[in-house]
């Protein structure tokens, strides 16, 4: 219940500044910053205020890459697949990353919700390749790993799990 | 920016015809030696420092994930606790990445000089050697002031600057990216004070006679579209610029808007005045969150002084920007597609008609890329002679790429249009690293092609590229080394534009998809010597029918690598075998006995039972039980498992 009020208070105050179709991709963005994804709740009240039919919402939430539908872990290992970092292994780091957290098929975060892994497009610093970023959930921690082979990936994947849990226990 | 005196008059209400030229010739109003002193004194200042003293640390995506916020935090520092008289200021990336991150030092009459990948606890030792007049630790000197020759060499001795022509990156890694007084003092809006002192037609004849094409990709001449637009009848019109930089491997954009925004922001003003429009879009990648903030800083700026808004610099030209953050899809370099994300749609349409004629909500709008506005800008100030200097009879003046990949001085540069692959490629880059050999040269992103080592005289101009199965595209070059195999290239490329295809027309949605899995057999050794028949056949198809640009340059990875890499496709199917050992499945998996430590975990995630071995001794592979899934490989904490 209180979930959905929170909804409604969000959703009025986005719709305060930007309310009209034109500002769709950006009332998204504010909903996702809020939020860290966009919650099924949000998007149907978004239609339901706007006159927009959910579809055509959910059209847009899944056409652009920024948008999430469902919520990511407290850190989110972006792995590069930019064509230098594909050239230099980055793949390789990607199933590593996934192994070693345990992320199901057709999934990208692990089953306790800690972290998750996403591919991700050009960062643009190629000279570092193959690179991993590492974002915190609410985007205030931004790391940057360059040179990453298979050993420290698999290294990456335990540091990181083990700041989400802490995280996790302090209420963050 | 302040005023000379209380003499000048300009405001945003009340502007100033000659508001510009006055911050660097002024006063031009009326005659004062104290102004004039008081200006140069101004201008001397932004180069040298308040204190003759300038230390410049560049703030640039790339740098900070080099460690340039650490570094310059280490110059504030020391600055402060050390009490010396030296301004810290910031700047843009200089496009040499493999120098990152740097610092500049530079004074009045002292030697300008560049420290490369500067560690934060070196800063203190620089700043005292550098007072001292001891230069060894340095990367370059840029102006050598009146200091002796040393062994340190002059930034344009050196091959990677050399073959450089700077003409629209020239600020880069010069200026302040966030002042707008920095930006004027070295010539900025000057063009924009040049335009509005013509007629629009004028200005499109300008930029016709500089024979100036879309650096976006593909390469359309820029004053057709302005023409176009301008010679339509309509109560507004938009002028958008697209930063949605999307292309794997090109960041020449992200590095212009951030390291010199203004000039995206006077090429655009340029460019709406001569097609009439009142308001302008910068549609930029919100995931690339600095260039979005320097590009709205710029905005909000010129807006401040006069040069956006009403009746710009007394013009009677009234215009306006504003931000859009993209959420991000690759098809928004497609005109149609971009238009389609500021109106809060997805995926492009048919053309005719053009936007040029009916774009943004059925308004005449102009598209151009950021290095395209920004050439505009920077023609106006310069001169179109000096852009004509340089490029072929075609295509004329510069143009940015970023090479990447196997080479040993990864970077963006600027070069004359014309310049072959291999001066890129070897005397800017650096060419491999020791020990590897250049087998291909990937140009233009995933709708690029790859060009063999054998064929690196190619000039880089649009046409040629077009002929040897490439595209200029927005200027990415890999280098790809022996130990990369051509099949994957060219599934990770149609893997790429699969993802991205918005699939709204089949031949990209189905006919990406079926490339894709013919491609992903080959490389799992399920391949037939027919597919390649298939693969060419297709590939024809979703060129010749596809609704867009997406999908009618999507196949060219693997049409290219086909035409010049047939031998590795065969190796492929008919021997199993992938040459450079890359494909999981068509390689050889192998556990070094020196790396491997007998943990055993390799042979616990096995699924074949293949692996064995005692605790603590090196364990070792049954070929003939292992189905090369590639888990040992993945899972090995060591790196013991290898690939051969």
């Amino acid at each position: 219940m209180s979930v959905v009020s929170d909804v409604d208070t969000v959703i009025s105050n986005i719709l305060n500044r930007y309310n009209s179709r034109q500002y769709l991709m950006r009332i998204l963005q504010e909903v996702q910053s809020v939020y860290g994804y966009l919650p099924r709740e949000a998007l149907e009240k978004l239609s339901s205020i706007m006159k927009i039919p959910l579809s055509d919402i959910i059209n847009v939430a899944t056409f652009y890459h920024q948008y999430k539908l469902e919520p990511p872990g407290h850190y989110v290992f972006l792995v590069c697949m930019g064509t230098a970092c594909h050239l230099k292994g980055n793949q390789d780091n990607y199933n590593v990353l996934r192994d070693a957290l345990g992320i199901k098929e057709g999934t990208t975060t692990s089953p306790d919700g800690l972290v998750s892994v996403e591919k991700a497009r050009c960062f643009g610093c190629c000279s570092l390749a193959p690179v991993i970023m590492v974002v915190s959930r609410d985007g205030s921690e931004r790391y940057l790993h360059g040179y990453v082979n298979i050993q420290e990936a698999r290294k990456l994947a335990f540091k990181y799990r083990g700041l989400a849990s802490s995280k996790k226990k302090s209420g963050g | 920016m302040d005023k000379c005196c209380s003499r000048c008059w300009h405001t945003p209400e009340y502007p100033c015809k000659h508001y510009i030229r006055c911050r660097t010739e002024g006063p031009l109003c009326h005659d004062s030696p104290e102004c004039r002193a008081k200006r140069e004194r101004r201008i001397n200042e932004i180069k040298y420092g308040r204190y003759g003293l300038k230390i410049k640390v560049p703030i640039a995506s790339c740098t900070l994930a080099a460690g340039a916020k650490e570094v310059y935090n280490a110059v504030v520092k020391e600055v402060n606790s050390s009490g010396l008289n030296i301004d810290v200021g910031i700047t843009g990336c200089i496009g040499l990445c493999h120098i990152d991150p740097w610092l500049e030092i530079s004074g009045k009459d002292l030697p300008s000089v560049i420290y490369a990948n500067v560690k934060p606890e070196e800063v203190p030792k620089i700043i005292k050697e550098y007072l001292s007049k001891d230069l060894s630790r340095a990367f370059a000197i840029r102006s050598r002031g009146s200091t002796p020759p040393s062994k340190v060499p002059l930034l344009e001795e050196l091959p990677s600057w050399s073959n450089q022509v700077r003409f629209v990156s020239r600020n880069c890694g010069v200026v302040n990216p966030e002042s707008i007084e920095e930006y004027v003092a070295f010539g900025g809006f000057k063009g924009l004070e040049k335009a509005l002192n013509t007629t629009p037609k004028a200005v499109i004849e300008t930029v016709k006679r500089s024979g100036l094409r879309g650096r976006g990709g593909a390469g359309f001449p820029t004053w057709i579209k302005w023409d176009i637009a301008q010679s339509q009848v309509s109560d507004v019109k938009y002028f958008i610029v697209n930063a949605d930089e999307g292309d794997p491997g090109a960041f020449m954009n992200r590095l212009l808007a951030e390291a010199d925004p203004y000039r995206v922001v006077e090429g655009m003003i340029i460019g709406a005045y001569a097609i009439g429009a009142s308001k302008g879009y910068i549609f930029v990648r919100a995931e690339k969150p600095l260039m979005a903030e320097r590009l709205s800083k710029a905005v909000e700026e010129a807006r401040k002084y006069g040069l956006l808004g009403r009746n710009i610099l007394g013009s009677g030209f009234n215009f306006d920007i504003e931000v859009i953050l993209s959420a991000g899809a690759f098809v928004c370099g497609e005109e149609t597609a971009l238009i389609a994300a500021i109106e809060g749609r997805t995926r492009p349409r048919q053309r005719p008609p053009y936007p040029a004629t009916k774009g943004l909500w059925g308004k005449p709008t102009v598209i151009n890329n950021v290095e395209t506005v920004a050439h505009v800008a920077t023609i106006f100030q310069v001169s179109v002679d000096e852009f004509v200097r340089y490029g072929t009879e075609k295509s004329k003046g510069t143009k940015m790429f970023c090479v990447t990949g196997s080479v040993r001085r990864t970077g963006a540069y600027e070069v004359p249009i014309g310049i072959t692959l291999k001066k890129l490629v070897y005397d800017l880059a650096g060419g491999p690293p020791e020990g590897r050999n250049v087998k291909a040269v990937q140009v233009g992103g995933p709708s690029g092609g790859c060009v063999p080592s054998d064929m690196l005289d190619t000039p880089v101009d649009y046409e040629t590229l077009q002929s040897a199965g490439a595209i200029m595209g927005s200027g990415g070059v890999v280098v790809i080394d022996d130990k990369s195999c051509m099949v994957d290239v060219a599934k990770f490329f149609t893997s790429f534009t699969l993802a991205e295809s918005c699939g709204k027309c089949f031949p990209c949605r189905i006919g990406m998809k079926i490339l894709y899995d013919i491609l992903n057999n080959i490389t799992e050794g399920r391949g037939s010597e027919e597919d390649l028949e298939v693969l060419t056949e297709l590939s024809d198809a979703i060129v010749g029918s596809s609704l867009c640009a997406l999908g009618g340059t999507a196949p060219n990875p693997v049409k290219s690598t086909l035409r010049y890499f047939r031998d590795e496709y065969i190796a492929h199917i008919r021997d199993k075998r992938c040459p450079a050992g890359v494909c999981a499945r068509l390689v050889e998996y192998w556990i070094d006995p020196t790396k491997c430590v007998g943990c055993g975990l390799c042979a616990r995630v096995c699924p074949a039972n293949a692996i064995s071995g005692e605790r603590g001794k090196p364990y070792a592979i049954d070929r003939s039980r292992c189905i090369k899934c590639s888990q040992c490989f993945i899972t090995c904490p060591q790196g013991a498992v290898t690939k051969r």
